[in-house]
C-alpha cells in the first residue's frame, strides 16, 4: 500500500471514529438517562410542559407544593381555567425563573402563581434533585443559565450537556423501560400534576426546630426580583402563594418578609395556610404522608377554592366555549380519570402505590 | 589486560569478561557487581574511581575498564 | 488539577491544538505557559519553592559550567600548556574545589527546600515520641510534585558538575526542564540529558507520534478508570479496617492492591507518556512490565525504572565508592576476613539508598521499614547467588523449562505483595500483625461467602475489573513477545481504529468517574 494511500486510510478511520463515538455516546446517553417511569416519578415532569399544544392563562412555578396540591383538571372542570404547573421535586427558584423564561418564549399566561416555599434555600442543594428538574429541558440558553446557577460544588456544566458522562455507570442496571422509553416518555402527570390516590392522616407534626438565622437569602430576593420583572415585561400578573402544607414548617418571620416584599411592589401574597379551613382540608382525609403533601382530595378542593380566586379576583377567563382547547382538556380529564381509578385499583389490589412509589412504608 | 581478567574472573561472577562487550547495556552485570569490580580495581591498582566514571560505557568489556584504570592513573 | 478532571482534559485540547497553532520557535515557551497554569492551579505557592528551585539550579550550573570553560581555555593557551605536570594538576584541583562548593551549596539548597517541607513533621513527631516532648505539628503546604521536580533538578545539578552534560544558559528552558507539567504528577524523574533534544526542539505535527500519543492516553485512562479506581473502593475498605479484615482479607486486599497500584500508575505514566508523544516530546519508559520479573533485583530494574536508576545513580554508586566506606572495606579486609571486607561496601551501600528510598516515598516509619526489607531481600539473593548458581548448573533443563519460570514470577510477585502491605496499611506494627494473620486465621470460607460483595463494589464491578486486568494481562503478554502493540496495528488502521473505538466507548462506560465515585487522587501524586 502506497504512503499516501495509507495516510488517507488513516484520516477517514480517524473521521469515523470520532462520528461514530459521538453517535454512540448520544445513543448511550439516551438510554441510560433515568426515565423515572416508576418509583420516582418526578424526574419525569420538566420534559411533559413540551408536549403541550394549547397555551395557558396560569402556570404555576415552584416545588412539589404546587405539583402535588393543585389540579389542573380541576380548575378547568370548575371554572374553564386553562393552566399548567412547572414544578419539580425541590424546585429552587433559580430553576422556577429560568422554567419561567423558557414559557414566556412560547406563551402568554396572564397570571403566574410562585409557591414561595423554596425561598428558604438561597444555595444550590442536591445534585439529584438538580438533575430531576433540568435534564428534561431541551437545550437552550435557559438551560445553560439554570445549570450555572444550580451546580452544587463538585458537579460539572458538561456531564449536563452529555448525559452519559453522569449516567453511565447505569450500564449494569439498565431495564427494559430504559429502552423502551430511550427516545419517547409517557406522561406521569396531568398539564404537571403529580396524582396521589391514597391517604395516610397526619398524626403529630415535630416542633418546627429554631433556625440561628431567619433572613432570606439574598440570591433568593435576586431571583424574585428577576421573576416579577419577568412577569411585568411579559404583561402577566405574578402571584404568590404559601401552599398549605403543614410541614416543613413555614415560619412567621418567613412570612412577614414575603408580605411585605408583596406590598412594597403591589403583588398579591395569599398564605393559604390561613384559609384551610375555609377551603375545608381535612389533614384525616386530604394528605398522603401525614401532612407533607395533599393526595387528589385535597388538591381538588385546593384546587376549587384556587379557581375562584384566579376568576373572580384575578379575572382569568373561562375557556370551555373554545372548541379545541375543550377538546384538548377533556382529554386531560379522561387520563386524569383514568389515573385516578388505575390508582384505586392497586389500593384495592396491594393496600399500596405499587406503581407510584417506590414500595411499602414500612 | 590479563591483570584486569585476573580480578574479574576471580570474582566468580557468571559472564564472560573476555569477549563480551555489552556486560552493561545486556544486563549481564547488576548494579552490585560493578560495586564489587570498582572496589577490586580500586584496590589492585590503588585509584579512586570517581563516581561520574561509572557509566555504562566504561563498564561494558574489560577493555574498557582497563582504558578507564589507565586514564585514571595518568591523572 | 487530576488527570481524570475534565478540566485538565479541556487544559489539554486547548495547549495541544495552540501548540501546532503558534510558530515553532514559540511552541517550548507555550509548554512553560502551560505549566505555569497547570501549577498556579494547584495554588500559587508552589509557584514561588519552585522558582527557588530553578533559580538556584541555573545560577549553580551556569557558574560550574563558566569556571569550567574558563579552566579548559587556560590550559589550552600557551601559557597553560607551559605548565608542568603538578602545576597543571594543583590548577585543576583548585577549580574542582570551586565547583565542588557550588554544587554543594546548590544541593543543600534544593534538597533542603524538599526536606523542610516534607519531613519536618516526620522529624517532630519523633523527637516528641523519644523525649516525651510535645512540640506542635507544623502546617506548610506540600508544593505539588515537589519530590519529583527536586530529584530531577538534582540529577541535572550533578550531572553538570559530573560533566556529563552541557549547562544550559537559558533560565526559562531550566524552568521548562523543573516544571514539565506531565512529568509533575508522578515521575517518570527524567534527567536533562534525555529531555533537551525533544523539549526544547520545534516539533512539526508528525501524524503517526500524535495518533500513538493519543492511543496510549486512552489506554492510560482505561487502567486508571475502569480498574484501578474501582478496586481502590475495595482496598480502601480492606485497609482502612485491619481489625475485621485479617488472614484471608490481608492476602486478597495485598493481590488486589498489586493490581490496583499497577493500573494506577502504569496508567498514569502511560497518560504522561502519550501527552509527551503527542507533544512530540520524548519521555523515557518507567516500566517495564514488572510483575514478570523473576528476582526482586529484576523487578526493580522493571518498576518505576526512573526512581531505581536515580537512587542507584546519584545514591549506590557515588556511595560505594566513597573514600571513607572504601577505607572501611579495606580495614575489614585486612582485620576481619576478605570476603566480609569486600561484602561491606555493597551492603553499606545497598543498605543505605534503600532507607533513602523508603523515605523517599513518605515521610513515616513504615516506608523506612519497607525499603529496608527490600534491601534485605536483594541482599539474601545476592548471598545465595552462588547456591543458585550452581542449582542451575544442575537443573538446567528444570530451570529454563517454562513451570520454573512461572514459580519464580510468581514467587516474585508474592514477596512484593507481601511488602506493599506496609505501604496498605501504613503502619509497621498493623502491618506485620496483619501479615502473620495470613497464615494464622484461615478464614478463606468466610471471605468467599458474600463478604468482599459488602466492601463497596458489587459482583459486576469484580467482574469488570477481572476482565479488565485481563485485557492488561493479555497485552503485556503481546508486548513482552513481540512489542509494540500500537505499531503492529498500525499497518492495520480499520482493525486499529476499532480496536481503540472499543476502548474508549470502555473507558466511558466502565471507568469509575463522574459523580457517586470519588475522585481519587493518583496514589503518587502525594509523594
Amino acid at each position: 500500500m502506497s504512503k499516501k494511500r495509507n495516510k488517507k486510510l488513516h484520516i477517514t478511520c480517524i473521521a469515523a471514529f470520532f462520528v461514530l463515538l459521538c453517535a454512540t455516546v448520544w445513543l448511550l446517553g439516551r438510554i441510560t438517562q433515568p426515565k423515572y417511569t416508576s418509583g420516582v416519578l418526578e424526574g419525569a415532569m420538566t420534559q411533559e410542559y413540551y408536549d403541550e399544544k394549547y397555551s395557558h392563562d396560569v402556570v404555576f412555578v415552584g416545588d412539589c407544593e404546587v405539583y402535588e396540591n393543585f389540579s389542573p383538571v380541576t380548575m378547568w372542570e370548575e371554572r374553564g381555567i386553562t393552566s399548567y404547573i412547572r414544578g419539580s421535586a425541590q424546585q429552587l427558584i433559580w430553576q422556577s425563573y429560568y422554567l419561567l423564561e423558557e414559557v414566556f418564549e412560547r406563551e402568554s399566561p396572564k397570571v403566574v402563581v410562585y409557591n414561595v416555599q423554596s425561598m428558604k434555600y438561597s444555595e444550590p442543594q442536591s445534585e439529584a434533585y438538580n438533575r430531576m428538574t433540568l435534564d428534561g429541558m431541551p437545550l437552550s440558553k435557559h438551560k445553560i443559565d439554570a445549570i450555572n446557577a444550580s451546580m452544587t460544588e463538585d458537579e460539572d456544566m458538561i456531564s449536563y450537556l452529555i448525559p452519559f458522562l453522569r449516567y453511565h455507570s447505569r450500564w449494569s442496571e439498565l431495564t427494559d423501560d430504559d429502552f423502551r422509553y430511550a427516545f419517547s416518555h409517557d406522561n406521569v402527570t396531568v398539564a404537571g400534576y403529580l396524582m396521589r390516590a391514597d391517604v395516610k392522616p397526619m398524626t403529630k407534626l415535630p416542633t418546627a426546630p429554631v433556625l440561628e438565622d431567619y433572613e432570606i437569602g439574598e440570591r433568593c430576593w435576586e431571583y424574585l426580583d428577576k421573576m416579577r420583572e419577568l412577569c411585568d415585561a411579559n404583561g402577566a400578573t405574578l402571584v404568590l402563594i404559601k401552599s398549605p402544607s403543614l410541614w416543613p414548617h413555614w415560619y412567621e418571620q418567613w412570612d412577614g418578609q414575603i408580605s411585605a416584599y408583596a406590598e412594597k411592589y403591589g403583588l398579591r401574597y395569599i398564605n393559604l395556610l390561613n384559609v384551610s379551613d375555609e377551603i375545608g382540608l381535612d389533614m384525616q382525609t386530604d394528605t398522603y404522608d401525614g401532612g407533607l403533601h395533599l393526595n387528589i382530595y385535597g388538591a381538588e378542593k385546593l384546587s376549587k377554592y384556587f379557581a375562584g380566586i384566579l376568576s373572580d379576583e384575578l379575572g382569568v377567563p373561562d375557556r370551555s366555549a373554545d372548541k379545541d382547547i375543550a377538546a384538548d382538556w377533556q382529554a386531560k380529564s379522561e387520563a386524569y380519570y383514568a389515573l385516578y381509578n388505575a390508582q384505586l385499583a392497586e389500593l384495592k389490589e396491594y393496600g399500596y402505590l405499587k406503581s407510584w412509589t417506590l414500595g411499602e412504608e414500612k | 589486560m590479563e591483570e584486569i581478567l585476573d580480578i574479574l574472573n576471580g570474582l566468580g561472577l557468571d559472564a564472560d569478561f573476555e569477549n563480551c562487550t555489552t556486560l552493561i547495556d545486556d544486563g549481564i552485570l547488576e548494579s552490585l557487581d560493578i560495586v564489587t569490580i570498582i572496589a577490586e580495581l580500586s584496590d589492585a591498582f590503588d585509584i579512586t574511581i570517581p563516581a561520574r566514571d561509572i557509566v555504562p560505557e566504561n563498564f561494558n568489556s574489560a577493555e574498557a575498564m582497563l582504558n578507564m584504570v589507565n586514564r585514571l592513573l595518568d591523572e | 488539577m487530576l488527570f481524570t478532571s475534565y478540566g485538565f482534559i479541556a487544559f489539554l485540547a486547548v495547549l495541544f491544538a495552540l501548540y501546532y497553532l503558534v510558530p515553532r520557535r514559540f511552541q517550548w515557551l507555550l509548554l512553560l505557559a502551560a505549566d505555569v497554569v497547570f501549577y498556579a492551579c494547584a495554588g500559587w505557592q508552589g509557584l514561588l519553592f519552585m522558582a527557588a528551585t530553578i533559580t538556584v539550579s541555573w545560577a549553580s550550573t551556569n557558574l560550574m559550567g563558566a569556571n569550567l570553560r574558563k579552566q579548559k581555555s587556560y590550559l589550552a593557551s600557551p601559557e597553560g600548556k607551559a605548565l608542568e605536570r603538578d602545576e597543571r594538576r594543583a590548577f585543576k584541583k583548585h577549580n574542582e574545589k570551586y565547583r565542588k562548593r557550588i554544587f554543594i551549596l546548590a544541593l543543600i539548597i534544593d534538597l533542603g527546600i524538599l526536606a523542610a517541607l516534607k519531613y519536618t513533621n516526620f522529624i517532630i513527631s519523633n523527637v516528641n515520641s523519644v523525649f516525651g516532648a510535645s512540640v506542635g505539628a507544623v502546617d506548610w503546604v506540600l508544593p505539588l510534585g515537589i519530590s519529583f521536580y527536586t530529584f530531577q533538578t538534582v540529577s541535572y545539578v550533578i550531572d553538570v558538575y559530573w560533566e556529563k552534560v552541557e549547562p544550559e544558559r537559558n533560565i526559562l528552558r531550566v524552568a521548562l526542564f523543573t516544571s514539565f507539567f506531565p512529568l509533575l504528577i508522578q515521575g517518570p524523574i527524567s534527567r536533562f540529558g534525555d529531555l533537551k533534544d525533544t523539549l526544547f526542539a520545534e516539533h512539526k505535527a508528525d501524524f503517526k507520534q500524535i495518533s500513538f500519543g493519543f492511543q496510549r492516553i486512552l489506554w492510560g485512562y482505561f487502567k486508571k478508570l475502569v480498574i484501578a479506581d474501582r478496586l481502590l473502593v475495595a482496598v480502601t475498605a480492606l485497609c482502612g479496617d485491619p481489625s475485621t479484615y485479617t488472614g484471608a482479607y490481608v492476602f486478597i486486599g495485598a493481590v488486589l492492591y498489586a493490581a490496583e497500584l499497577y493500573a494506577d500508575f502504569t496508567g498514569g505514566i502511560d497518560i504522561t507518556i502519550g501527552i509527551a508523544q503527542v507533544l512530540g516530546v520524548k519521555v523515557q519508559e518507567n516500566f517495564i512490565r514488572p510483575y514478570f520479573s523473576r528476582s526482586i533485583a529484576e523487578y526493580w530494574r522493571r518498576w518505576h525504572i526512573s526512581m531505581g536508576t536515580w537512587f542507584k545513580d546519584y545514591i549506590f554508586y557515588p556511595l560505594s565508592v566513597a573514600p571513607w566506606l572504601l577505607k572501611l572495606s579495606k580495614n575489614a579486609r585486612k582485620k576481619i576476613s576478605d570476603g566480609f571486607g569486600r561484602k561491606l561496601s555493597v551492603y553499606v551501600s545497598t543498605i543505605v539508598t534503600w532507607f533513602l528510598t523508603g523515605l523517599w516515598h513518605g515521610a513515616a516509619w513504615n516506608f523506612v521499614v519497607w525499603g529496608l526489607l527490600n534491601a534485605f531481600f536483594i541482599l539474601l539473593a545476592e548471598e545465595f547467588k552462588p547456591v543458585s548458581h550452581r542449582f542451575r548448573e544442575k537443573h538446567g533443563a528444570l530451570v529454563n523449562g517454562f513451570c520454573y519460570r512461572v514459580f519464580e514470577t510468581l514467587r516474585t510477585f508474592l514477596l512484593m505483595c507481601s511488602l506493599r502491605i506496609l505501604d496498605c496499611y501504613r503502619d509497621v506494627a498493623v502491618s506485620f500483625r496483619a501479615f502473620g494473620s495470613i497464615f494464622t486465621e484461615l478464614n478463606w470460607d468466610e471471605a468467599f461467602s458474600g463478604t468482599l460483595l459488602q466492601l463497596g463494589l458489587s459482583g459486576t464491578d469484580y467482574i469488570v475489573a477481572g476482565l479488565g486486568v485481563i485485557v492488561m494481562f493479555a497485552v503485556s503478554c503481546v508486548q513482552e513477545k513481540r512489542g509494540s502493540v500500537r505499531e503492529s496495528l498500525w499497518e492495520k488502521p480499520v482493525l486499529s481504529y476499532a480496536v481503540f473505538f472499543v476502548l474508549a466507548v470502555a473507558v466511558l462506560t466502565l471507568g469509575a468517574y463522574g459523580v457517586g465515585y470519588d475522585a481519587s487522587q493518583f496514589i503518587y501524586n502525594q509523594f
